[in-house]
């Protein structure tokens, strides 16, 4: 069992709360004993070592640590890690299965939808969660949708392009099913 | 970044959250949505004791119109909830903000009446709440009591809750006749703080204003109570007469400083042109209505 913050100790210090949480990550119950004052990003990089959750700005500006909790887009570094007991979180690792890319990941790829790629984990769950509520999105509202992730490489083109491939996709995978 | 240690409750009632916070005395804190309030543990603005996450009561999601008109919004009402709500027909000034806030993501978690507490001078919501005549709902020891949403924002980052005081409800009070208004917001970037924003609110009978409210946020170190100057507008129909004049009066009212946003001038500048428009289309759309 992982303490965290365990950069500063190893165990915590005497009298120092510690709580256990269980969070459902990507399927799986994972229970970690966490300070109250750990945030989700951090429980996600350091304690559980899923290191696709990127922490951008770390001041609620970016976008880029953004994972899915209870299926919506959440600022993994403005949510306590105790406020994800009992739900469930998706990061960018829970996107692909082990053989296949997730539409959204083919998307980017297919419309080369990133440059250095440190804010795509959060522009796909971002994406993922639009598409969940709205399939057949408008250039516009992918915009709309994807302004709270900041992208400071590709101006924003390419991304759309991809988050609008993934769409038809899945329309068509949803059509054959 | 990380905050300092804190002590955390997730209490299931309001009642058990009004006990934490008596018996802390004014040492504890209240997380709602935590878009402003967990920014700030990390920046160290904010070092309380305890925090105490109000997440886990049941109940206080909800927005609903009662049979009256009276729009509530419970403490856990989300901004996205009124950005995707379908029962704000009678609120233009609330639902033109409510894609305003903040950005998509923060708006998935912030929440309306912790917006409010939060009295940030560049917050959307409590210049809509000013505008609109609203109330707030504060829970305490002794029960609950009505707080005008003019007289919540006592200064910046400042509101007029007791330390062992909870809000647990925001109302706007019905329209008498039709409800108009509007919202608009000048930023840099979708998620930056105003530099400027207006929020209008026209109740009208016939072409008649009968009551008008209005507020600034962005342009003053609290957010701009401009009720009185607006209510020029009082008795009179919009026209560009009247708009002129209702405009002229706001932008005075304006308290704008010169900062790394705008000048001063050009902050009061925009609130004159914001007024304007909102007026204008409200006119406008009135014509075509009619």
């Amino acid at each position: 069992m992982t303490s965290l913050y365990d950069e500063v100790q190893a165990a915590p210090a005497a009298g120092v709360e510690v709580r256990r949480i269980t969070v459902n990550v990507n399927g799986t119950d994972r229970t970690v004993d966490v300070e109250p004052r750990l945030l989700l990003a951090h429980l996600l990089r350091q304690a559980l070592q899923l290191t696709g959750t990127h922490s951008g700005c770390d001041t609620s500006g970016c976008g880029a640590c953004t994972v899915l909790m209870d299926g919506r887009p959440v600022k993994s570094c403005t949510v306590l890690a105790v406020q994800a007991n009992g739900r469930e979180v998706e990061t960018v690792e829970g996107l692909a299965t082990a053989s296949e890319l997730h539409p959204i990941q083919e998307g980017f790829k297919e419309e080369h939808g990133l440059q250095c790629g440190f804010c795509t984990p959060g522009m796909m769950l971002s994406a993922k969660a639009l598409l969940e509520r709205n399939p057949d999105p408008t250039e516009d509202e992918v915009r709309w949708a994807l302004s709270g992730n900041l992208c400071r490489c590709t101006g924003y083109q390419n991304i759309v392009k991809s988050v609008l491939w993934a769409a038809k996709k899945m329309r068509e995978q949803n059509q054959e099913a | 970044m990380y905050p300092s240690r804190f002590s955390y409750d997730a209490p299931t009632s309001v009642e058990e959250v009004i006990a934490i916070l008596d018996q802390n005395g004014g040492e504890a804190k209240v997380l709602a949505g935590g878009q402003s309030l967990i920014p700030m543990l990390k920046l160290r603005f904010a070092s309380p004791a305890r925090v105490v996450d109000i997440n886990g009561i049941p109940g206080l999601e909800y927005h609903r119109v009662d049979p009256d008109g009276t729009l509530r919004i419970g403490a856990l009402c989300r901004h996205e909830d009124l950005e995707f709500s379908k029962i704000l027909g009678n609120f233009p000034t609330l639902s033109q903000a409510s894609s305003l806030v903040a950005d998509p993501i923060v708006r998935t978690r912030g929440t309306f009446v912790g917006s409010l507490c939060h009295a940030d001078p560049q917050g959307d919501w409590s210049a809509t709440m000013i505008a609109l005549g609203g109330k707030i709902i504060a829970q305490g020891p002794n029960g609950r009591r009505e707080i005008k949403a003019r007289d919540f924002v006592l200064g910046p980052f400042v509101n007029a809750l007791a330390f062992n005081e909870v809000a647990v409800e925001a109302i706007v009070p019905p329209a008498k006749g039709k409800a108009l208004g509007g919202y608009l917001k000048l930023e840099r970037r979708v998620g930056d703080f105003a530099t400027a924003s207006v929020a209008v609110a026209l109740d009208v009978d016939g072409d008649i204003v009968t009551r008008a409210g209005c507020a600034l946020a962005g342009v003053g170190g609290r957010t701009i109570d401009a009720n009185d100057a607006i209510s020029v507008l009082v008795g009179k129909s919009l026209n560009s007469e009247s708009i002129k004049e209702a405009a002229e009066a706001v932008a005075a009212a304006a308290e704008p400083r010169t900062d790394h946003r705008g000048s001063s001038s050009y902050k009061r500048h925009i609130v004159e042109t914001f007024v304007t428009r909102i007026l204008s289309n409200i006119a406008n759309s009135e014509q075509k209505a009619a």
